[in-house]
């Protein structure tokens, strides 16, 4: 009769199997896979926490850019953007549904208050009760370079790069035309979805990061490299002869290369480096890119940071000089056509390694990251990429650079009482349309505060006026703000 | 067969028992009231981090929170008076559990009432006072079973009477007007603006029903014709029992759509009908007739269907039908080792927080080791309400105490596994934890039971005689 007894302890015995398997299971779930399932997409959790703290500000050297402001919605602070599409490119948006872009996304540990250098702040935080809050980011971002940037560009397609040549420190990071982060950053998703895909529906593409994420060819500027190239052989020197006349043939093929104008670049077909700069001569540059070799360029071109990522901290798209190119591909390369492909901050890197007495500086954004109490934690310290040329010839490409805005091409990039330097470029992207208007330049000569590339996506006609009519003011523009002339 | 009736003997050795009470034995009632105040202290620890966490104090607090303790305090009372030698764990550990689950009703009123704040809209009315009146009237049904309830053979009497009780409540949200439907399970009766879940008394009626079913057929269930590959089977015309409760489980299924009772009405009788007759065919059968239930149920059913594929992968419809499931994975994974601490996550963001998700609410703020310590408090519910089947000594009693025990171990599980994924989602309340007054109601009167039964078990009346006599049966 009591024989149930067993039985009894044998359904004990799987109940509290059955307990068991639960625990196991939650531990797998709650422990091993916690991390998976934190991550995924649509997990609104991991955004509420962070909303639930105020995030840092992003500063510059005096104003703010992007704040954090309470709500007495569920998501306790909705981020701001003052003069938002001025520094989308730069900020980027934080937004509940497409995450984050820009400087929110690549300091989000320090703005969100993550960073493992804000332990002590947080366990004092914790002591005194207070809410947690994030730390801060300052950029090296020139409002007044800024503002001029968006302006001078006025909505057309296009992107400007203004650096530091001596620190690398990036002043500024156009790109048009732009968007406002405030509408991404909004606590409506259903408001952020529609707004992100008329921005993304867009042919213009405003969403994209067009000085870091874009490369195009880079045209006549690219002319600097191969000049550069060309002095650092120790084979030529400024007024070193060069034959240029109105057209040559490409060797193996039937190609003729003309000159823009379709002129001679000098009397009985014969020019020096110095003026086949100023007047941007094809047939010169081609035949000096042959004689050069594609090794000679494209180590040049190495040296300047093409074929290397920089991490700004947003990482830059790399710029390529083409592998193996033969010798009709070298001479077209050697003038910035066929494949050669650059960023708008690598053309800015190629004239502030000039500047900088040949020697180019990693570029950067943020200058100093502060602690919740804006007490700075770090502050950044310039660092050389590498030499990218001797001080003598940098100084003689600087001066050929100079004859350029003064007797050739670049007349528009003219600043009163400023020795400027340029060189204008116009490339053929896609036979047909029309081409990219580049600009690239840095002032004064003597001491250079600042270097700039400009671009003007199929901005005009092609030839080499459109360079000077169209990016050279851009660019001025960009100088006279940095130079407070 | 019985060789003996229990009650002649008991009124023959009555004059030893007397005796052998002279030296008393402990009855640990001062250990019982010691852990009840330790169970209303930890509801009111959580519920004082609930309120400093989320900064809301408005909600009368310490009102609802005594007239809790002074409920229990009255609870332990009758049982010191009219069960002085029951088990002095199974009313703190449930007790514990209550709290818990109080606390975390009282954290989700704050959530809503914060969101109705923030959206402009009226404050909804806090479910924890309603949650407190329905603990009030469990706790009056616990006192009433313990008080007419004073020997737990009684209900013996009653089995058929049960099993009629149990069919109606079961059935009863079918019946039109008071029977209405919630989130596609029919499975409530709404009487007088109250509305109630009958399945959950059914399943107590279904228990003391198939415990004194088993009883008086146990031995002609446990006869064996043939074997199929070395395994009893038993005679066919055995088989119609089982039978028929697998259909009513599938009509329970098919008619108001709730997988969790039908599973568990299923599951209980295969464990008190293996109980009963020790024949390990009889789980077999079983569990190739739940398999079948299952895949005609799979096929013919579309609200079966969904949740079996959504059990296989939540993630493929995360925002339809996958949505509640996932959420509460993301509460379990936001939770983690330690939790996020009374208040400070988000179990609102989980559908059906307060009811059959409580858990994973818990598991958000609590942690792993906040849910191994709530499954720890089952895990003894179950041992002690096992120990009172095994030392009970009249085979009713075991079997409805190893029933009613495997009924609370049983739902525990389907409904934990199911919100974590282990089993597929049924929906059914967690013990004592979730919001709802017919599940609490129907919980402490297993409960008190259990205490009933084991207050039998342990009460000074066994002599050396007995334990004697008990060899002899052993053997029949």
């Amino acid at each position: 009769m009591f024989a149930m007894i067993r039985q009894i302890n044998r359904v004990t015995a799987a109940i509290i199997f059955l307990l068991l398997a639960l625990i196991v299971n939650l531990s797998y779930l709650q422990v091993f896979k916690a991390g998976d399932l934190r991550n995924q997409a649509g997990n609104q959790r991991v955004t509420l926490t962070e909303y639930s703290r105020e995030r840092g500000p992003i500063l510059l050297a005096s104003q703010s850019i992007a704040e954090s402001t309470p709500t007495v919605d569920a998501l306790k602070y909705l981020r701001e953007y003052s003069d938002g599409s001025t520094y989308a490119s730069i900020t980027g948006f934080y937004s509940l549904v497409y995450g984050a872009t820009g400087i929110e996304a690549e300091a989000n540990n320090v703005l969100a208050g993550n960073d493992s250098r804000f332990f002590v702040d947080r366990l004092q935080q914790l002591f005194a009760n207070r809410e947690p809050k994030g730390g801060a980011i300052r950029l090296t971002i020139n409002p007044d370079a800024q503002v001029a940037a968006m302006n001078a560009l006025n909505g057309r397609t296009g992107a400007v790069v203004a650096i530091d040549p001596t620190t690398g420190a990036i002043l500024a990071l156009a790109s048009s035309p732009s968007f406002d982060p405030n509408l991404l950053s909004s606590h409506d998703a259903g408001d952020i979805q529609a707004q992100y895909e008329k921005l993304n529906a867009d042919s213009k593409q405003p969403l994209l990061n067009r000085p870091l994420a874009m490369t195009l060819p880079p045209g006549s500027t690219f002319k600097l490299i191969t000049a550069a190239a060309a002095l650092e052989s120790g084979q030529y020197l400024a007024e070193s002869e060069l034959p240029g006349p109105s057209q040559i043939n490409l060797p193996g093929t039937d190609v003729q290369l003309g000159n823009w104008n379709r002129r001679s670049c000098g009397p009985g077909d014969v020019t020096t480096l110095q003026s086949a700069l100023e007047v941007s001569c094809n047939t010169a540059f081609a035949w000096l890119g042959m004689e050069l070799g594609s090794d000679a360029i494209s180590e040049q071109a190495k040296k300047f940071g093409f074929e290397s990522e920089f991490e700004v901290p947003m990482t830059a798209a790399i710029s390529r000089f083409p592998v193996d190119p033969n010798k009709p591909q070298t001479a077209m390369s050697a003038i910035g056509q066929f494949d050669v492909r650059a960023t708008v901050l690598q053309m800015a890197m190629v004239a502030a390694g000039i500047a900088n007495n040949g020697v180019v500086m990693n570029p950067y954004l943020v200058s100093q990251v502060l602690g919740p109490d804006l007490t700075v934690l770090q502050n950044t310290n310039p660092s050389a990429f590498g030499r990218a040329m001797s001080i003598e010839n940098a100084k003689i490409l600087r001066d050929m650079m100079v004859g350029v805005v003064k007797n050739g091409t670049a007349s528009n990039a003219r600043i009163s009482g400023i020795s400027v330097g340029g060189k204008t470029g116009t490339a053929e992207n896609t036979p047909g349309e029309p081409a990219h208007a580049w600009f690239v330049g840095l002032a004064p000569s003597e001491q250079s505060k600042v270097a700039v590339a400009v671009v003007l996506q199929n901005g005009g006609g092609a030839t080499e006026v459109s360079g000077n009519a169209l990016a050279a003011p851009i660019a001025a523009a960009v100088m006279r703000a940095v130079l407070k002339q | 067969m019985c060789p003996y009736s229990y009650n002649s003997w008991l009124s023959g050795v009555n004059t030893v028992t007397v005796a052998l009470n002279l030296y008393r034995v402990s009855t640990r009632r001062s250990a019982e009231l010691v852990l009840l105040v330790g169970a209303w202290l930890i509801g009111v620890f959580a519920w004082i981090l609930v309120d400093s966490a989320t900064g809301e104090t408005s909600f009368g607090g310490w009102t609802s929170l005594l007239s809790a303790g002074i409920l229990l305090l009255i609870t332990h009372g009758v049982v010191r008076w009219q069960a002085p030698y029951a088990d002095p764990l199974l009313l703190p550990c449930v007790a514990a559990l209550n709290m818990l689950g109080l606390a975390m009703i009282h954290r989700l009123d704050i959530a809503a009432a914060q969101r109705a704040e923030s959206n402009g809209s009226p404050l909804p009315t806090p479910d924890v006072y309603l949650q407190l009146t329905w603990m009030l009237l469990g706790l009056v049904a616990f006192i009433l079973i313990l008080v007419f309830v004073t020997d737990h053979r009684r209900l013996q009497r009653f089995t058929f009477t049960a099993g009629f009780a149990g069919i109606v409540l079961l059935f009863f949200p079918l019946l039109p007007f008071i029977g209405s439907e919630v989130n596609g399970a029919r499975l409530w009766i709404n009487v007088l603006g109250f509305s109630f879940q009958p399945g959950e008394l059914a399943k107590v009626a279904l228990t003391i029903f198939f415990a004194g079913f088993l009883v008086s057929r146990r031995h002609s269930l446990a006869l064996v014709q043939n074997k199929i590959l070395g395994v009893g089977v038993p005679r066919a015309k055995d088989l119609g029992p089982l039978i028929l409760v697998w259909f009513a489980a599938l009509l329970v299924l098919v008619l108001e759509r709730d997988l969790g009772t039908s599973l568990l009405l299923f599951g209980l009788f295969i464990v008190m009908l293996y109980v009963a007759t020790g024949r390990r065919s009889w789980v077999l059968i079983g569990a190739t007739l739940l398999t079948a239930g299952g895949a005609i149920a799979y096929r013919a059913f579309g609200h079966v269907r969904i949740r079996f594929d959504v059990w296989l992968d939540p993630f493929a419809d995360a925002n339809g039908s996958g949505f509640q499931i996932v959420q509460s994975l993301y509460g379990f994974a936001n939770g983690g080792l330690f939790g996020t601490g009374w208040g400070q996550g988000y179990p609102q963001l989980v559908p059906f927080a307060k009811t059959d998700f409580i858990t994973s609410a818990l598991g958000e703020e609590l942690g792993l080791m906040g849910l191994i310590a709530i499954l720890l408090l089952f895990a003894i519910v179950v041992e002690r309400g096992a120990r009172a089947a095994v030392a009970t000594r009249d085979p009713f009693g075991n079997l409805l105490a190893i029933g009613l025990t495997a009924v609370i171990g049983l739902q525990t599980f389907i409904v934990i596994g199911g919100v974590s994924r282990l089993v597929p989602l049924t929906g059914l309340t967690t013990p004592f934890l979730s919001y709802g007054g017919s599940s609490l109601v129907a919980n402490y009167i297993i409960i008190a039971l259990l205490i009933r039964i084991s207050n039998a078990a342990r009460a000074p009346e066994v002599s050396d005689t007995d334990l004697v006599m008990r060899q002899d049966v052993r053997d029949d």
